[in-house]
């Protein structure tokens, strides 16, 4: 499993109820289940992946986030999980604002645009940046809405949006981000992983 | 049409109130079972067929000698592993394969016809729950069927919310629309017009309404499958002539094909039971019994749901199914929803299509892992 899955689940206290949106095969939702009693839930576009995750026996709605998140009811979830996956909604404010309001508290992951590599690639080679969270070709990438940790750090506080906790990721090295080295933090941290609650 | 040596029957003794009003008692539950019951009784499906279909799921049907109607998805090792789980089936009452029904005699011997109870798909459940009784199994493993046997899963699980573990509707609705009303009231219309119905008595005069029910049969038969299905199995190919003969016989193949179907139909099938069960489907509104809000229906389940759609059904399409999932999740219940991409249209649940039998076959063998 992903280092990223790992924070993630670290996140996330034993007998909880989760959903996590955009699966994919199921890999963060089987270990939740199987080693922290997580009654989990998926939601995932692809049907390949949707069958893949009923495979491991785990329960998932074929469905969109900006479309399907609205059924579930207020705080019906303890979290919410989003990985790497906000910044390729048409709408990604909607999104955020529907996964506050069906968990009690939402986990979001961004790939960021602020990573020294992703500054070099485009400051030295002049085209759009290829890294190992960012590997698409600028024409079929998924990613409409790319940020960087600072700008999705301004974005939920001018939201209201509490952050609980705050992390950036690079590699196997994680470490708080705050204030004061949120700079620093935007320009080595590859992931930035976020426990927000509104 | 009843060959009644190869037919098990359960008579139910204790009266049942239907939904018009009537009660009915002694009457007869024609089932079939195939697989074995385990020391636990934790191993039972009960399957509920569709419009057409009967208590012979899979296997040789003994009465018609054809394929059962779910051979793909039930048997040994398909995605209704018989070698694991017993499956129950029973013919729904109004039909024409043993259960209580339209073709038998009232109280004083006389065939019932048009003055049988009209019947509702709560009353047929209502009906087969008896089996739960008769095989003393005080939880099924799993519910499930395709259609009206979808309606009749969830109409089931909203009666009984503690009697099944895991519940499975497919390519079904929550409330027949009024598309689909529209087609049932063409076949009805179709058969009622037939000279030989004789208002329904046909059995009585030894004549059958088949035309009316053929034509009813091709008309549905086409609501069953996709433009494209079509498109690509027939398209305009002719039969067996190499041009047109400007005529009415069947040029395409298309037509010859609907043809056999209305009359291999005539012979397996009563036209009163098609007027019964079509009415049953319509007059479904599951949510209209819970004021209006569906959610209601299965407020006191704890069963795992899981709803499968497909993406060629047009007839109970997956806005139709996903509303359950709506209603559903609306509730914090436990549901998983796909939608099969196949273009064999509302029929896929029948046919061989492998992502919606794995799907199937994963759901409950991951499911049974778990007890």
């Amino acid at each position: 499993m992903k280092n990223e899955f790992q924070v993630i689940a670290d996140l996330i206290e034993k007998d909880k109820k989760v959903l996590d949106v955009g699966c994919a095969d199921g890999t963060l939702m089987k270990f939740l289940r199987d080693n922290k009693n997580i009654n989990i839930r998926g939601l995932e576009i692809s049907k390949e992946k949707v069958q893949e995750c009923i495979a491991k026996g785990l329960t998932v709605i074929e469905g969109n986030a900006e479309k399907d998140l609205k059924q579930f009811p207020d705080k019906s979830f303890d979290y919410v999980v989003l990985s790497q996956t906000l910044q390729a909604f048409l709408r990604p404010e909607l999104v955020l604002d529907e996964l506050l309001r069906v968990g009690k508290k939402a986990i979001v992951t961004i790939p960021n645009f602020g990573y020294w590599k992703v500054r070099f690639h485009l400051l030295f080679k002049g085209t759009m940046p290829i890294t190992k969270t960012l590997p698409d070709e600028w024409y079929n990438t998924p990613n409409l809405h790319m940020c960087t940790i600072k700008d999705f750090f301004h974005f939920v506080k001018s939201k209201d949006i509490k952050i609980f906790k705050s992390l950036a990721l690079n590699n196997l090295n994680k470490s708080i981000i705050n204030e004061s080295n949120l700079g620093v933090k935007n320009l080595f941290a590859d992931l930035g992983i976020f426990l927000i609650e509104k | 049409m009843n060959t009644e040596k190869n037919i098990k029957t359960l008579i139910v003794k204790k009266p049942l109130k239907l939904d018009c009003g009537k009660t009915i008692k002694d009457f007869p539950i024609a089932y079939e079972t195939y697989g074995s019951l385990n020391s636990k009784k934790d191993n039972a499906i009960l399957v509920f067929h569709a419009l057409t279909g009967d208590q012979f799921v899979t296997g040789i049907n003994p009465v018609t000698n054809k394929e059962g109607w779910w051979s793909y998805a039930v048997g040994p090792d398909k995605a209704i592993d018989t070698n694991k789980y017993f499956v129950i089936c029973s013919n729904v009452i109004g039909g024409c394969m043993g259960s209580y029904g339209p073709s038998h005699k009232d109280p004083d011997k006389k065939i019932f016809g048009t003055n049988f109870p009209v019947i509702t798909i709560n009353d047929m459940v209502n009906a087969q729950y008896n089996l739960l009784d008769h095989f003393g199994i005080d939880k099924l493993f799993s519910i499930t069927g395709g259609s009206m046997g979808g309606m009749q899963v969830l109409q089931f699980i909203s009666n009984f919310p503690n009697k099944s573990k895991t519940v499975i509707p497919i390519a079904t609705t929550s409330s027949h629309s009024a598309q689909n009303i529209a087609f049932n009231e063409l076949g009805r219309q179709a058969i009622t017009a037939d000279s030989d119905w004789k208002d329904g008595n046909y059995t009585s005069n030894n004549i059958n309404p088949g035309k009316g029910l053929a034509v009813a049969r091709m008309a549905a038969h086409i609501t069953y499958l996709s433009k494209k299905g079509l498109q690509e199995k027939f398209g305009r190919k002719l039969q067996e002539r190499e041009d047109l003969k400007f005529g009415f016989d069947a040029d395409f193949q298309i037509e010859s094909y609907l043809r056999y179907q209305g009359s291999v139909f005539v012979d397996r099938f009563d036209a009163n039971s098609y007027l019964y069960i079509t009415r049953a489907m319509d007059y479904f509104d599951l949510a209209k019994q819970f004021k209006g809000n569906l959610s209601e229906a299965f407020i006191n389940t704890k069963a795992k749901f899981f709803i499968i759609s497909f993406t060629s059904d047009w007839l109970y399409p997956t806005q139709e199914n996903k509303d359950i999932v709506i209603a559903l999740n609306s509730i914090g219940a436990d549901v998983g929803f796909v939608e099969i991409k196949s273009d064999k249209g509302h029929d896929s649940f029948l046919l061989d299509v492998p992502d919606f039998l794995g799907a199937l076959k994963n759901f409950l063998d991951k499911s049974y892992e778990e007890n």
